[in-house]
Parts: structure tokens; C-alpha cells; sequence
């Protein structure tokens, strides 16, 4: 019995993991045009956050390396899912100066994945869940 | 096994009790997510015998209710292999590019239809009883359906439907079988693009295991499309939730499809 001790310990551990804490990991559509091994950072105004489906979106005012101002739009999970995340369509509102991570559009449009939302005070939204490599889908 | 081992899974064991106590604080009076990413862990009551026929009560799966039992099937007929090289979906083998992704539901805002409903984001749902049906109001799309548990026959010719018509009958004190035909041909069975055919019958079996578990085994039949039947769940367990559940509303609509795909899936187009 004390040989099957860690066995049966795995097992419990792995039924915990897999059913309370189950990540949604969904996806509504492909993230091909997007690339997710990149990263970036913008510092920016918020000008709408879209509590709406098939997935949330922030579109934010962020200057790029040359000066010009830029309209970016970053999705991410649905609203049921990002409830589950934490967050609310108070998260952010319009006015907002946050600094925010995302994954760019391949093509260079400003379009992307949302990662996280930092505010000035150090509050910080993390659209996915610990451990999980990206928000969306 | 080496003791190092040992006291990391105990470590982990330990610090998912703890998230689930700390998460089980975050329930919500109003908006219930659910169950999946750990948003309302709260148990319905002790566990105890199941009732004897009697699904009534607000049920969830969590994740793998959500994101369903990945992109499986049984191997398409050439009509079927047809329809789906016509699909281009955003997720599964068949991946399309997010610009050219024709899903009815994410694009346009579609219903998702049966069985699609419950092979994919199958979030809480409720089940009621009446005397002569039994109803499932969903959380996904805040649609519901009708089982008519009253002894009629299925319709021979009917006319297609987004849902569907549904019979069930009581296999035993324990076991609802659900039989449905009739579904729109539109619908696809799952965001991976699989089609179906008018011809399509689905048989459903809700198994109340015990007083807090139910278990739903889902088979597709239909040999114009697919090579043999599949089952599009097998034994999902749901969990039954607190009877003052609010579910929150999750409606994919046409004017937010629309909105997104003009701000994202439009702008974010490969450069040709």
C-alpha cells in the first residue's frame, strides 16, 4: 500500500486539476494571423472596452517608435470567460491610461491579442489564467 | 517513487484545495459564469443517492463541457467529405484563416443548433421537468429545447429546425434516451467544421449517476455524411449547481460578429 501511495496521490492531484479548475481553453476561430511568440508592450488611452462576443475587445490610442499615434484593437475571451478570469466591463473604461502587452497582427496592422492591462497606481488585468500561454482563443 | 515526488504532488494536491476554497468565495448572486476557469465552485449539497427520474436542477461540465472532446469523428463519405471542404472553420484540422473563416455562428451570428449546442460550449444548463416534456434551457445562446416525454413518435418528414424535435423515454429509474431528428442542414456539428446531413438522428443519454452527478454519452448517426456512427460525448460529467444559480447571458449576436470582424478579423488579413 505505501508503494501505491504516490500513485494513487497523482491521481487524486490530476482529478483536482482537471475538473474545478478547468481552463476553457475555446477557440472560436484561428489565431494564424496572429504571432504568438511576440510580445510587445504600448503605453496608451483606452477608448472602448467591448464587453461583447465572441470576444472582448480593447481598442486603445498608443504612439508608436516614430511618434505617431496609432488605433490599436486587442481581443480577447468572451465575457463569460473573462468573468471567470476576474474581470468585468468595468475593467477599463474610456480615458484610461494603462499599459498594456499584446500579440501583434503578423501583417503590422495594429491588431492583436490582448495579454495584459497595467494601470499607472500598479493595478494590473491578466486576461489569461495562471499558467495558460495566451488569452485567447 | 522518490520522496522529492512525493512532496511535490502533496505541495500541488495542497495548493489546489486552497484555490478551490479561495475560489469558491467568488460567488457571484447574479451572473454565474460557471463552473469552468474556476469561477463558482460552490457544491450543490451534500452528496447523496440519485432521485429516481429526475434531471431537474441547473447542471454544468465546466471546461470539458466548454470546449468539448476535441476535434473527433468517424472518417466523412465523399457527400460529406464534399460539405466540409466547403467549411472553413477557425479551429480543427481544416483551420482557416481568421479572415476567411465562414462559421455561422462566429461570423454571422447563426444559431449553433442541436447537437452542436452540446458538443460544443455546452456551458450550465437547466433541466425542468413538466408532465409531458422535459426542457433544457441553455446557458450558450439563452436558447432551450423541447424533449416531448409523452409517447409521441418522431415526425417522418418534418420540416427542418435549428433544434430539432426530441423524443425521450425513461430507459430505466436512472436513464433519460433522448432521440432527435429533423436538424438544419446548415449547422455544423462543431467549430472544426464537421457537417451533417438532413438525415442525421442523435441519441442522447442523461444518466443520473448519483444525487450531484449526471453523465451525457451523445451519438451521432448518419451514414450520409460519416462512415458510421461516432459519439460526440462520451460519459461527460456534469455536476448539478446550487438551485440560486443566476446564469449569466452569453448571446452571440449578428451586430457584434459584425463588429468584429471589422475591427479584428478584417484588419489582421495577410498581406497578399
Amino acid at each position: 500500500m505505501r508503494d501505491k501511495l504516490p500513485g494513487v496521490l497523482l491521481v487524486v492531484g490530476l482529478l483536482l486539476l482537471s475538473f474545478p479548475l478547468s481552463i476553457p481553453l475555446v477557440a472560436h476561430h484561428s489565431v494564424a494571423t496572429i504571432d504568438t511568440t511576440k510580445e510587445i508592450a504600448l503605453k496608451g488611452t483606452v477608448t472602448a472596452w467591448r464587453w461583447a462576443n465572441p470576444h472582448c475587445i480593447l481598442t486603445f490610442d498608443a504612439r508608436d517608435d516614430t511618434g505617431t499615434v496609432r488605433s490599436w484593437a486587442a481581443e480577447t475571451a468572451n465575457p463569460t470567460s473573462m468573468t471567470q478570469r476576474g474581470w468585468s466591463r468595468t475593467s477599463l473604461k474610456a480615458g484610461d491610461e494603462i499599459t498594456v502587452t499584446v500579440q501583434p497582427a503578423r501583417n503590422g496592422e495594429p491588431v492583436g491579442i490582448l495579454m495584459t492591462a497595467a494601470f499607472s497606481d500598479g493595478r494590473k488585468l491578466v486576461a489569461g489564467l495562471p499558467g495558460t500561454p495566451r488569452p485567447v482563443p | 517513487m522518490p520522496k522529492r515526488f512525493i512532496v511535490s504532488i502533496m505541495t500541488s494536491v495542497a495548493v489546489l484545495v486552497c484555490s478551490a476554497v479561495s475560489l469558491a468565495q467568488n460567488h457571484q448572486k447574479w451572473n454565474s459564469p460557471g463552473l469552468a476557469g474556476g469561477g463558482d465552485q460552490r457544491q450543490a449539497s451534500p452528496e447523496g443517492p440519485a432521485p429516481r427520474r429526475d434531471l431537474s436542477g441547473i447542471w454544468d461540465a465546466g471546461g470539458p463541457g466548454v470546449s468539448g472532446p476535441g476535434h473527433v469523428g468517424a472518417p466523412f463519405t465523399a457527400w460529406g467529405d464534399e460539405m466540409a471542404r466547403s467549411y472553413r472553420p477557425g479551429n480543427g484540422p481544416r483551420m482557416a484563416p481568421l479572415a476567411e473563416n465562414n462559421d455561422p455562428l462566429s461570423t454571422r451570428g447563426d444559431p449553433a443548433g442541436f447537437p452542436r449546442n452540446v458538443l460544443y460550449e455546452l456551458r450550465p444548463f437547466q433541466i425542468v421537468h413538466t408532465p409531458n416534456q422535459v426542457l433544457m434551457l441553455y446557458l450558450f445562446e439563452k436558447r432551450w429545447r423541447v424533449i416531448w416525454t409523452d409517447g409521441r413518435e418522431l415526425p417522418k418528414d418534418p420540416d427542418p429546425r435549428w433544434y430539432g424535435y426530441s423524443v425521450g423515454r425513461w430507459e430505466d429509474d436512472y436513464t433519460l434516451v433522448v432521440q432527435s431528428v429533423g436538424m438544419d442542414e446548415r449547422t455544423w456539428l462543431y467549430n472544426a467544421g464537421n457537417p451533417h446531413s438532413a438525415d442525421m438522428r442523435v441519441e442522447e443519454r442523461y444518466r443520473r449517476v448519483s444525487g450531484n452527478t449526471l453523465e451525457l454519452t451523445v451519438t451521432i448517426n448518419d451514414s450520409k455524411a460519416y462512415t458510421k456512427p461516432w459519439l460526440g460525448r462520451d460519459k461527460l460529467l456534469l455536476r448539478l449547481m446550487p438551485s440560486d444559480t443566476d446564469l449569466m447571458e452569453m448571446i452571440p449576436s449578428a451586430t457584434e460578429a459584425a463588429e468584429y470582424s471589422n475591427l479584428i478579423a478584417n484588419p489582421s488579413k495577410p498581406v497578399k
